[in-house]
Parts: structure tokens; sequence; C-alpha cells
């Protein structure tokens, strides 16, 4: 649904994005993931059509966005950072004007726009200004104005940020529901935000993709080897012996009555051989566990990391 | 074209949620009806003096009222116009409302000339409820309807240059200020731009004087359609508008 090759973008001499390259298949939820000033806006200002790139192809429904940006408009909703909200419209004025401007037969808008008030929680305060709002609500009439034209994409810009707990839970099933019928990319910096909705995560770091992946390859794929903690009534110097010659155990160190075992990524699951062999070293056993890396932890590794 | 309309509707209608519009009519209409009071008094006065002393044939109502009425309405429009339009698209860069409208399946072209008609309709509106004053001169004596007609003809064209010279300095910056400040400066050049014309050599002097948004006022004041004059004003909005169009294209460049 979505294709991007080599895509770089400079604002005057500093890159923003960097030869990007990803695929987002037709009906798939995709999360861009990434510290702010990643290239994460500028990615979906490109795909939008609202900004052209410096280099690179990017096509969106089979049309390339630079050579055929109108059709391209017709088939992506887009909610940018900044709603664009006309404060001094009513709601649904609003999202009526948004569905004209994209091409809904007007007969149809009344119906579009009732639909999609309905679905993004807005009924109630349909017929206010938008000025009048909170920001909840604002960035929900933003949310609509995306909606409401039915486009097969849609590109949400950090679609929660400034909402309370309970709407965030609300628009995060929103998003879900969509999923399907429509291809999404949402944009985030918090990594819940994305484990809550997304299929699949692409980890932007500085104008490049880090990585990209399912959620459970790419937490799977952090957590193969680590570190066991081991907590002894005694430490033994023939119980570290038995354990250091576990085959998988790249060393031990002590720290007070604390074993901390380092096991290579290749082992695998090595945890009842380490277990045997403690008490084969007579070494009586209090505590004993892994310690998991988290997805907070691997954002963090492949965001900071230096050698990419 | 159908989006130009909505566009222009859209704009139109949101003047009218902001004070500006209001300030700006009530001012307008505030001043011009003061003039017309002034204007009608002094003109009833000198044509008894005539009668009086028989001095012969007065000045006619367009001579007396009608053209030095809008003569006066060219130097307010040129003070509040730029209040319509600083906020044209200075006020949607600022709110980021802008790129809803870029975003959309609508082309520069569309969204440049259906804002531009939204304040030409709104001079349009301001224009319309002045008329109230050829209506009373019309009722209450028989004015010569033709340089009426050419006059506000004149006016308008005058009004929507100026409106030209605005949306594109609205379209240059976030700042309705600087917007505004710098549409009323241009404006103002151009109606002076042909004052140094007699010193400035032949040639020159007739570029100068043909550039001046005030020369090409006077023969539709005086009751005729020079179409040098109507061209004038035709390109004049137009390189206006162009120019709008470039400044928004260069905008999604950077």
């Amino acid at each position: 649904m979505i294709s991007v090759q080599s895509l770089s973008k400079s604002y005057g001499p500093r890159p923003a994005i960097d030869q990007l390259k990803f695929e987002i298949n037709a009906g798939e939820i995709v999360g861009f993931l990434g510290p702010n000033g990643a290239g994460k806006s500028t990615t979906m200002k490109i795909l939008s059509g609202l900004m052209p790139a410096t280099e690179g192809k990017a096509t969106v429904a089979g049309f390339d966005v630079f050579e055929q940006p109108m059709e391209v408009k017709r088939r992506v909703g887009y909610l940018p950072e900044n709603p664009p909200l006309y404060l001094e419209m009513t709601v649904s004025d609003y999202i009526g004007f948004a569905a004209q401007l994209h091409d809904v037969a007007p007969k149809d808008v009344k119906k579009a726009v009732s639909s999609v008030v309905e679905k993004t929680g807005l009924t109630d305060v349909a017929s206010r200004i938008i000025g009048n709002l909170s920001k909840g609500y604002r960035q929900r009439v933003g949310l609509a104005q995306a909606l409401v034209h039915n486009p097969p994409v849609l590109i949400l810009d950090e679609p929660t940020v400034g909402l309370d707990p309970k709407q965030i839970i609300e628009i995060r099933e929103l998003i879900k529901s969509l999923k399907g019928d429509h291809t999404v990319i949402l944009s985030s910096h918090i990594l819940p935000e994305v484990t809550a909705t997304c299929d699949r995560i692409i980890v932007i770091s500085k104008g490049k993709i880090v990585a990209q992946d399912s959620l459970q390859s790419l937490s799977a794929r952090m957590q193969q080897g680590g570190l066991c903690n081991m907590v002894v009534k005694q430490v033994t110097d023939s119980g570290v012996k038995a354990i250091r010659e576990v085959s998988g155990v790249k060393g031990v160190t002590t720290a007070g009555n604390k074993l901390i075992i380092e096991v290579s990524e290749k082992a695998g699951d090595i945890r009842d051989q380490l277990f045997t062999a403690a008490l084969k070293g007579g070494l009586s056993v209090l505590e004993f566990g892994t310690e998991k890396v988290s997805l907070e932890d691997v954002f963090l590794q492949l965001t900071t990391r230096e050698d990419f | 074209m159908k989006k130009t309309w909505l566009i222009a509707k859209r704009d139109f209608r949101s003047y009218f949620t902001s004070p500006i519009a209001y300030i700006v009519t009530a001012g307008f209409l505030f001043i011009m009806g003061w003039m017309f009071f002034g204007y009608l008094t002094y003109f009833n006065l000198q044509n008894r003096q005539y009668q009086q002393y028989n001095m012969g044939k007065g000045m006619s109502i367009v001579e007396g009222i009608v053209r030095p009425l809008l003569g006066n309405m060219n130097v307010i429009l040129l003070f509040i116009l730029p209040f319509v339009t600083m906020r044209i698209f200075a006020e949607e860069k600022k709110l980021h409302t802008i790129e809803l409208l870029l975003t959309s399946p609508v082309s520069l072209v569309d969204i440049v000339i259906g804002k531009y008609l939204s304040a030409l309709m709104f001079l349009g509106a301001m224009m319309a409820l002045t008329l109230v004053y050829p209506i009373i001169l019309a009722t209450t004596g028989n004015p010569d309807i033709g340089p009426i007609v050419t006059g506000y003809l004149g006016t308008f064209l005058m009004g929507a240059s100026i409106l030209a010279v605005g949306t594109l300095f609205s379209s240059t910056t976030e700042n309705q200020i600087v917007a505004g400040a710098l549409t009323f400066a241009a404006s103002l050049f151009f109606w002076l731009i042909n004052w140094g014309a007699q010193s400035a050599g032949p040639v020159l002097g007739e570029i100068l004087q043909y550039l001046s948004l005030l020369t090409h006022n006077n023969s539709f004041a005086q009751g005729t359609l020079n179409s040098v004059d109507v061209i004038y004003y035709f390109s004049f909005i137009g390189v206006g508008l162009f120019l709008t169009h470039r400044v928004l294209d260069s905008y999604r460049w950077r």
C-alpha cells in the first residue's frame, strides 16, 4: 500500500531523513517510533503530500507522491502534529468542510459527518465551536477530519498527544478498529503507544531506520542471552566453578551473596542446567531469575546506539 | 472551480466571526455617511447661492457629491483594506490550518483564488452598503447614472488591487500585523509612485505615471470606461495573485 525507496529530505545542509526504505502492506497498522526530532513528522509530511522530498521515491496506494499528488491526497487522511482546526467553526461545519475538500459528494456529506462524529465520540459537542473545546476534543476533531472521507490510508502524527488516559484508551480502540479496512501509519515517541496499537514497528533515529519488525520478534531478538541473577546463602568456589562449566555461560561475577551469570546469545534457555549445576556445586539457592529486557530497553538501545 | 467556491464561502463566513469585519465595516460606513452628509449639505448650500444670485447652472449632483465621495472612498479603502486581507494566509500559517488545504486534493490555484474571492466578496458587500447614497440621490434628484456606475467600478477595481497586494503579503508571513503594515506601505507606494514622474524624464516618467493606482482611476470617475485602465487593474491583480501562488509554492519546499 505504501512503498518508500531511498527517501531523503534535508532542511538546508541538515538531513532530516536519510535514505529511508520501507514497505507497508494494505490493512496493516504500523508505528513510527523514535525520539523527538528523529524524522517521523518529516516522513509523514512527505507521504501526505505536504512537502516534497529532496531525493527518493514514495508511492501511496499505487500513486507516486511527487508525480500524482492529487490522487494521493484523495486517498490519504492526514492528522498533523498540530490538528489544523479552524477555531471559529463548529465541529460539524468543520468536518463537513474537510469532507467537501476531499471530494465527498455534497449529498453524502451529512451522512459522512454524522458517522465520523459518532465514531470519534464527538456527538455531544458536534454543534459547539472548536475554539471552546478542550485539547482532547480538539485532537478528536482532528482525527475525525482525517477519517471523514473514509480514506484507505491514514497518516496520524502523534494522535494521542495531550489526551487524558481514558481518552488515550478510546483513541487506541478507535485506531485498532480501523485495522483491515484502512492502512494506518502512526508516529509516537512513547513506546506503550505503539505496542498497544501497532502490528509492526519502524524505529527511526537521527533520520535513519534502525529496526523494523513485528513487536514479538523485536522483543524476542533482544531477549536472547542476557543476564541471570542467582542469590545464594553463601558463595563457594566450587559452586561458581560448577556454574562456569555449564555450556553457554560466558562469565560469572559475584557481588556479596549474589551471582551474576552472563549467558551467551546462542545458548537459548539454559536456566534448567544452571539450577542443576548450582545444586551439584553445593550452593543453596534462595532466589533465581533472569533479567528481562523490556521493549523500552530495546528502544533505548536501538536509538542510542552509535554504530548503526 | 467547485473547491474555489468552497474555500471562498468558508473564508467569507469566517470574516464575520471575528470582530475585525464589524469594526472595519462600521468604521467605513460611519466615515462614508459623515462625508455624504457633508457633501450633500455643502452642495445644497452652493446651489441655493447660485440660484439666489442668478449665477447660472451650478454643479451637477455627480460633480458635487458622487465624484468627491468616491474619491474619498478610495482613500478610506487604502487605509482599511489591509485589515481585511492581513489574516487571509498569515492566520492559516500560524494556526497550521493551511496544512488541511495543502493535504487536500485542491490545487494551489484554487486556494489562492478562493481566498482572494472571499476578500473581494467582503469588499463588494461593504461597497454595496454605500449604494444607499446614490439611491437617496436618485430618489430626490436626477443624477447622471453612468458616471456613478463607472465610478463605483473604478473604486471597486482599485480596492481589488489593494486586496491582491494584501493577499500577497499575507502569504509571506505568519504575523498579521506585519502583513497589514506591508500591505499599507506597498499600496500607498503604488498610489504615490507617479509623484516623481514630472522630474523623472520622458520615458521613466511615463512608466511611473502608468504604474500609479490613482492615475488609472480618473477615467472611471469621469464616467468613461477606458480599456487601458481596466487592463491595468486586471494585470495588477493578476501579478499579485501569481506572486502569491509562487510564495505559497516555495513555502512547501522549505
